[in-house]
């Protein structure tokens, strides 16, 4: 959180703004992040910071492999890596790892 | 501090670093406590201008909160490259074995492959030290308060290693089967572990660290009969979460498995010959 954090804030300095009302964040199901700690660690360390006061918003980003086989993507359940279709395994993640500083509200 | 966990508080030890085998000079010289992202003035842009700023406006960024320990461990990468390094990164939960493998497999290797070891763990150089009797180069990374290896520290270590002759670089991770996950260092290939003790499920409890895994090693495979072990239900656990990672089922303590895991590795530093340097 604290990298965030800190991106976050230069990306507002740079802009010039003075307050950081709100961080969104893009957040993979396999990134390995536990939501509820971030919004733990956000508060904790915005504090005397210009986010102060301000609100963490996490986008969920699911899980999604492309399965050779029936040359599809589909959207992982529970994490598994099984195409639901044809049932083979997909060792091909296109989308689900994310940790991204998606975007600010600043003023 | 790590984005997931919000280990590694602030005003915690800094990270050590201490060579093996060598005199225990505990009294760390003092090494930066590394500070992520803190861009010190990148812009030096001091605002002031009178600002109209009263208008909430929305600031598009999409970058990579983990986008600067990305960058260090692709910087990592070309150097293990240009080096003909083959490097491991092995993640498991505490006492499942890394130690004892890894001790097991430098013994055994010889100097077939040469191996130097990174190793981290939050306090104590006890792991580098029995690697470095094993006949290894080693390096120890005290990480404090925090929960895994970043790239960066790899960078730091491997100042301090003696690479000469080195084929295999083997980075011995923090136990632990979350944070680690999201931190790259720049290896060729993420050995993840489990212990036939940790119960079958692991793959399914922790399936980030082990979607990550290009090899699984299944480690105490001597007490496999004594806590019941199903190994059906195991492989196929790590089959679901890890389709594609070739599988290794070994003790260290008996030696099963261990030549053919040993020539696994010989192999792909081999293999390493044949690549592109640019990976391209």
């Amino acid at each position: 959180m604290q990298s965030a954090l800190n991106q976050a804030l230069d990306q507002a300095r740079q802009a010039g703004a003075v307050r950081v009302h709100e961080i969104r964040l893009r957040i993979g199901v396999l990134s390995g992040v536990v939501p509820e700690a971030l919004q733990f660690a956000f508060e904790a360390l915005s504090d005397g910071t210009p986010a102060e006061g301000g609100r963490l918003t996490i986008e969920h980003v699911p899980a999604r492999f492309w399965c050779a086989t029936c040359n599809r993507e589909f959207e992982a359940i529970r994490l598994f890596t099984e195409c639901p279709e044809c049932h083979n395994p997909s060792g091909e993640l296109r989308s689900g790892r994310e940790l991204e500083l998606a975007s600010l509200e600043v003023d | 501090m790590c984005q997931d966990c919000g280990c590694g508080l602030p005003g915690e030890k800094p990270v050590g670093i201490s060579t093996h085998p060598h005199t225990h000079d505990h009294d760390h010289p003092h090494h930066d406590p590394h500070d992520h992202g803190h861009s010190h003035g990148e812009s030096g842009d001091p605002h002031e201008h009178a600002e109209d700023h009263e208008h909430r406006r929305t600031l598009e960024v999409r970058r990579s909160i983990l986008d600067k320990n990305d960058r260090l461990a692709e910087r990592n990468r070309g150097f293990f490259r240009a080096r003909g390094l083959l490097v491991l990164n092995v993640l498991s939960s505490p006492g499942s074995g890394k130690t004892t493998l890894l001790r097991e497999t430098i013994r055994r290797l010889g100097s077939r492959l040469k191996t130097g070891v990174i190793v981290g763990d939050l306090a104590t150089d006890n792991d580098a030290r029995r690697l470095g009797e094993a006949g290894a180069t080693a390096v120890q990374i005290t990480t404090g308060t925090v929960c895994h290896l970043e790239a960066e520290m790899v960078a730091r270590a491997l100042k301090q290693l003696d690479l000469t002759g080195v084929g295999l670089l083997v980075i011995e991770n923090v136990g632990n089967l979350v944070c680690p996950a999201s931190y790259d260092l720049g290896e060729d290939l993420r050995v993840v572990l489990l212990s036939v003790t940790e119960g079958e499920d692991k793959p399914l409890k922790y399936p980030p660290i082990f979607q990550s895994a290009g090899v699984a090693v299944v480690t105490k495979m001597d007490l496999a009969q004594a806590c019941d072990y199903d190994r059906d239900t195991a492989i196929a656990n790590l089959r679901r979460v890890a389709a594609n990672a070739p599988v290794f089922e070994i003790s260290a303590k008996t030696g099963q498995g261990m030549d053919a895991w040993c020539d696994f590795l010989v192999r792909q530093h081999q293999a390493l010959k044949t690549r592109d340097p640019l990976g391209l």
